[in-house]
């Protein structure tokens, strides 16, 4: 083969590569957008008038991840069900934020912690990596950490809501959490970055509970009063 | 002032209270205890990797050095069969990551391995210019990844490391890895060109221009197809070919009026330049 010839035959498998990833693109740029949509749905839990209704907002959101499942359904049709790793970066970050999104959305539900499985569930892939297109764990956790700076943020705006109780039981859930990642050895990457973020989250959390426990305010949360939600 | 106070007075000691109060064996835990395992033995293998990697990089490079000796030394078929020694070693080390890939997405780990790839690219692609006066292709270089357990010495271990491993491991290098060893290549074939003049040899500068011009057309073909590394890599390459060019410029103009032996001489300087010039890059 002439060495002409064979720079053809690389060009030709070059071409098609960024062929596939022009379909990537496509599905991923929809799914997105359906990320952004829920976004914004969910980011209503943090208005006054928002505390009420978060059984209907979740609800929504619900709705919104059966679009998102037909859209990851496309997407696994778009390359070689064994190249996952190739095309990672892709949808790694919308990825990331579908994690997030549901991870809220369970918390908000039944405030636990969503599993990795129950995730995969939610998008309607597979939580293995041996069954097709799957959720990787670096992903999850990602969006688990991404759920801690929203709860911080959550914990601040129900108290301006006049929701007590509800500052405390996140403070005791995000340090649950924290002391999981500690259990974890993150190399110097993306992850032990955003893992870094994470004592901030907790720090937040703690002063609110430290500015409704010096004024009484979390006695009268659990003793019963409560009364605000 | 007021925030940064209010944080001081905090007390410590509940704090720690509160960290105790976390149930270890709660379900939260037990599945964090899981995940640090997942990302322990993922990390663990991307290290083995990166490891092999390396030494592959290595043992390519001194292949490469142990090539660049074979158009000086009188005895070029003994370099040739150490080059064929040292290249059967690196490719037991690449059978040991293929046996780490088994079952896994290759692509996953390729960051860890793909330097050594390319190395390895470039020390076999050079032997096989020494020996044919061509290009291998992909093709051949992956017919050469290809390892049947009965052919190695270790065969009776992995059978008892685990039944489940295929009669055949392989490990495919990619296009990428394929074309930036190639461009590797081009720069050591350069090398050769100016050393070969230095040897008094006259031909081989004239084949290896041709040579290097059929690659640089190729990477022209694929422009900017190819992913950013590969289009970095064209601007070194047309450097290279420059040098060589220029080199077959001087032997043709300059050849004819200066006897050989003085003609070394003119080279060695030039070489020296050029050595310069690559520091610079």
């Amino acid at each position: 083969m002439s060495v002409s010839d064979m720079f053809v035959a690389l060009q030709g498998a070059l071409t098609a590569d960024q062929d596939i990833r022009e379909e990537i693109r496509k599905v991923v740029q929809a799914l997105e957008q359906t990320a952004r949509e829920m976004l914004t749905l969910m980011q209503g839990v943090h208005q006054g008038p928002g505390f009420q209704d978060i059984p209907t907002k979740c609800q929504k959101a619900r709705e919104h991840f059966s679009t998102v499942k037909t859209q990851l359904e496309s997407l696994k049709t778009k390359f070689p069900s064994d190249q996952y790793y190739r095309f990672h970066e892709h949808w790694r970050f919308v990825l990331q934020r579908l994690v997030f999104l549901a991870a809220f959305v369970v918390y908000l539900e039944s405030e636990t912690l969503v599993t990795q499985q129950t995730v995969a569930e939610i998008l309607g892939i597979e939580a293995d990596r041996e069954r097709g297109f799957h959720l990787d764990i670096e992903d999850y956790l990602s969006g688990i950490l991404t759920l801690a700076s929203e709860l911080a943020r959550l914990a601040v705006n129900s108290v301006t809501a006049g929701d007590y109780s509800r500052p405390l039981r996140i403070s005791t859930f995000i340090n649950e959490l924290d002391s999981g990642f500690r259990l974890l050895n993150l190399k110097n990457d993306s992850l032990r970055k955003r893992y870094d973020g994470l004592k901030y989250d907790v720090k937040k959390i703690e002063e609110v509970v430290y500015d409704l426990s010096i004024r009484g305010l979390s006695k009268e949360a659990t003793g019963g009063a409560g009364g605000e939600k | 002032g007021f925030r940064k106070r209010k944080h001081d007075n905090f007390p410590h000691g509940q704090r720690r209270d509160e960290k105790e109060n976390v149930n270890p064996s709660s379900a939260l835990m037990k599945s964090f205890k899981s995940f640090q395992q997942e990302l322990d033995t993922r990390h663990d293998k991307y290290e083995r990797l990166v490891k092999l990697s390396r030494d592959i990089t290595i043992e390519s490079k001194r292949t490469i050095f142990l090539l660049h000796r074979y158009i000086s030394a009188p005895n070029g078929e003994e370099v040739l069969h150490d080059s064929q020694v040292k290249l059967d070693a690196i490719r037991r080390k690449i059978r040991q990551i293929a046996q780490e890939l088994i079952g896994e997405d290759m692509y996953q780990f390729h960051k860890a391995i793909s330097p050594g790839l390319q190395e390895y690219v470039e020390a076999v692609s050079f032997q096989y210019f020494i020996k044919t006066r061509s290009l291998i292709s992909i093709e051949d270089i992956n017919k050469q990844l290809i390892f049947k357990p009965e052919d190695r010495e270790d065969t009776s271990m992995i059978f008892n490391y685990r039944d489940l491993i295929p009669h055949t491991l392989s490990l495919k290098v990619t296009p990428v890895d394929y074309l930036l060893g190639v461009a590797d290549l081009t720069g050591e074939l350069m090398r050769l060109c100016i050393s070969s003049v230095g040897n008094g040899d006259m031909d081989t500068p004239f084949e290896l221009s041709q040579f290097l011009r059929q690659i640089f057309d190729g990477f022209t073909f694929i422009g900017n197809t190819g992913p950013y590394e590969v289009s970095k890599k064209l601007y070194t390459l047309k450097q290279s070919l420059a040098k060589v060019e220029n080199a077959c410029y001087t032997l043709k103009v300059r050849g004819s009026e200066i006897p050989k032996h003085v003609l070394v001489d003119v080279f060695s300087t030039k070489t020296e330049l050029i050595d310069h010039e690559e520091c610079l890059s």
